[in-house]
């Protein structure tokens, strides 16, 4: 299967961008403003309340940051409508003009000289005319090569450098082959397969840059006077038999295929043009997702080994595991059982397949394992302390 | 299904159980790709999804798997027995 064979179906926005799902959202500005956001989603039937805890005194590349991420979410093409709610009105009015360049339906509300209890009457009575509006949206064909997707791996395992994270890089290859656009990152996740990364990258311009950010990120390790053992890898790739770091980047970077690397990617930065971008970004794999959300993914593969249950709030994630213990303890959780790829009963190519098959249905409005369980993480990557 | 153990390369020092494996048994290896890869005794078990030693490994080896280094035997390991963070450790940190 190639992704021209691949029949999607979503919504087009008005900025011609491809969504999959049509949430309508109620974005908090702040930890302060959750509780009205809650409160919003509780009246209307079928809006979101993407709750977090900073947004407050934060400063420099940690704000833009945060800002960065709540707009971007705002305006994935996966939102078709949002509703902004901030203690007070100009980072209101930041996160939803931003928002707003995208031509969708964005309402600000503030709190202060109005208190929760308007707050929430005014903005749950602008939710309500977003959701009748977004349920009238109709979905319609679209091309591979319209479509913004990326991956990740998570509580992985020698199973996921055996199986599931090479099933993703020929499913890669074949959506760049298509014109897809694509992420992956997970800087201190490379560590040992750093060169194999800079050598996939278009120019050495972009290698040079990659190499910058990887870097960047193990002189932040260094400048702390830490180190990552007992973080990377961590108990659980421990318990699943991966040892050092090197082995867990070695299987991590199968993912990425073998397109070019066309571009690095700030954290929550939306890639220009099409093809394979690295971003960087945690390994966390909530943050991870919420980066790429941020960034305008519409839908996510995710491999994993020992049973990473994580979801997204307006982004389906696909998990993928090739582990025979995971898949039959918490198989609940998996949307892609490729255990037969360990017993050499299916192939690299069959698995490549039925990954996409399954980006396929999940594309045309099939809910992911995550999503039917109410997997709705929204984590905020936090880079420093606030002031 | 013949094979315990999958390898990523021929010439990679260790190998993946893709099964719980005890101590004695005599267990097959292939390749990804399907190539044979020999046999291996096992000298200890080894749970799914751990490494097993495919050859000697003198202390302070270089241990390769992908092809590539994944870090130093931290004691002599031998062929059969469990590679993990008791006899093997990263070079990076």
């Amino acid at each position: 299967m190639n992704a021209q064979d691949l029949k999607l179906t979503g919504y087009r926005r008005e900025n011609g961008r491809v969504g999959v799902r049509n949430h309508v959202v109620i974005i908090p500005v702040d930890d302060l403003s959750n509780a009205a956001a809650e409160g919003v989603a509780h009246l209307v039937r079928g809006t979101m309340a993407l709750a977090h805890p900073y947004g407050h005194l934060q400063f420099g590349d940690d704000l833009e940051l945060t800002f960065r991420t709540l707009a971007g979410v705002g305006r994935n093409p996966n939102v078709a409508a949002a509703i902004v709610i901030g203690i007070e009105p100009r980072w209101t009015e930041r996160i939803t003009s931003e928002i707003a360049r995208t031509g969708k339906p964005v309402a600000g509300f503030s709190i202060e000289r109005s208190g929760d209890l308007k707050t929430i009457e005014a903005a749950a009575r602008r939710a309500k005319e977003y959701v009748q509006w977004a349920t009238e949206l109709r979905r319609e064909p679209f091309q591979a090569s319209e479509l913004l997707m990326s991956a990740k791996c998570g509580e992985s395992d020698t199973t996921v450098g055996l199986a599931a994270n090479p099933t993703i890089g020929r499913a890669f290859d074949r959506l760049a082959a298509g014109g897809a656009t694509l992420i992956f990152g997970e800087t201190s996740e490379v560590t040992g397969g750093e060169d194999i990364v800079a050598s996939h990258c278009v120019t050495p311009e972009v290698a040079a840059e990659f190499m910058r950010t990887f870097n960047a990120y193990q002189e932040f390790i260094i400048a702390q006077g830490a180190d990552l053992l007992g973080s990377q890898p961590t108990e659980g790739n421990i318990r699943g038999g991966l040892t050092t770091i090197e082995e867990k980047a070695l299987g991590n970077i199968q993912k990425m295929g073998t397109s070019p690397i066309r571009s690095v990617l700030r954290p929550a930065q939306e890639p220009q043009g099409p093809g394979l971008h690295f971003m960087d970004s945690s390994s966390a794999a909530a943050e991870m997702v919420t980066l790429c959300a941020a960034a305008g993914s519409v839908v996510h593969f995710f491999a994993t080994g020992q049973g990473n249950v994580v979801g997204n709030s307006i982004v389906p994630v696909i998990k993928l595991s090739a582990n025979p213990l995971t898949v039959s303890t918490m198989g609940e959780h998996v949307d892609v059982d490729l255990t037969g790829m360990l017993r050499l009963e299916m192939t690299l190519d069959q698995a490549a397949d039925a990954a996409l098959s399954m980006l396929e249905r999940t594309i045309n409005g099939r809910l992911t394992a995550a999503e039917v369980l109410r997997h709705e993480e929204f984590v905020l990557t936090k880079l420093h302390r606030s002031a | 299904m013949l094979h315990g153990i999958l390898m990523h390369e021929l010439a990679d020092d260790v190998g993946v159980a893709i099964m719980d494996l005890k101590a004695g048994a005599e267990v097959g290896a292939m390749t990804l790709d399907g190539a044979p890869a020999g046999q291996v005794t096992l000298v200890e078990d080894v749970p799914l999804g751990h490494k097993v030693a495919m050859r000697d490994l003198p202390e302070g080896k270089v241990v390769v798997k992908y092809g590539r280094p994944i870090g130093r035997a931290t004691q002599a390991v031998r062929r059969g027995a469990h590679v993990h963070t008791h006899n093997l450790r990263s070079l990076r940190w």
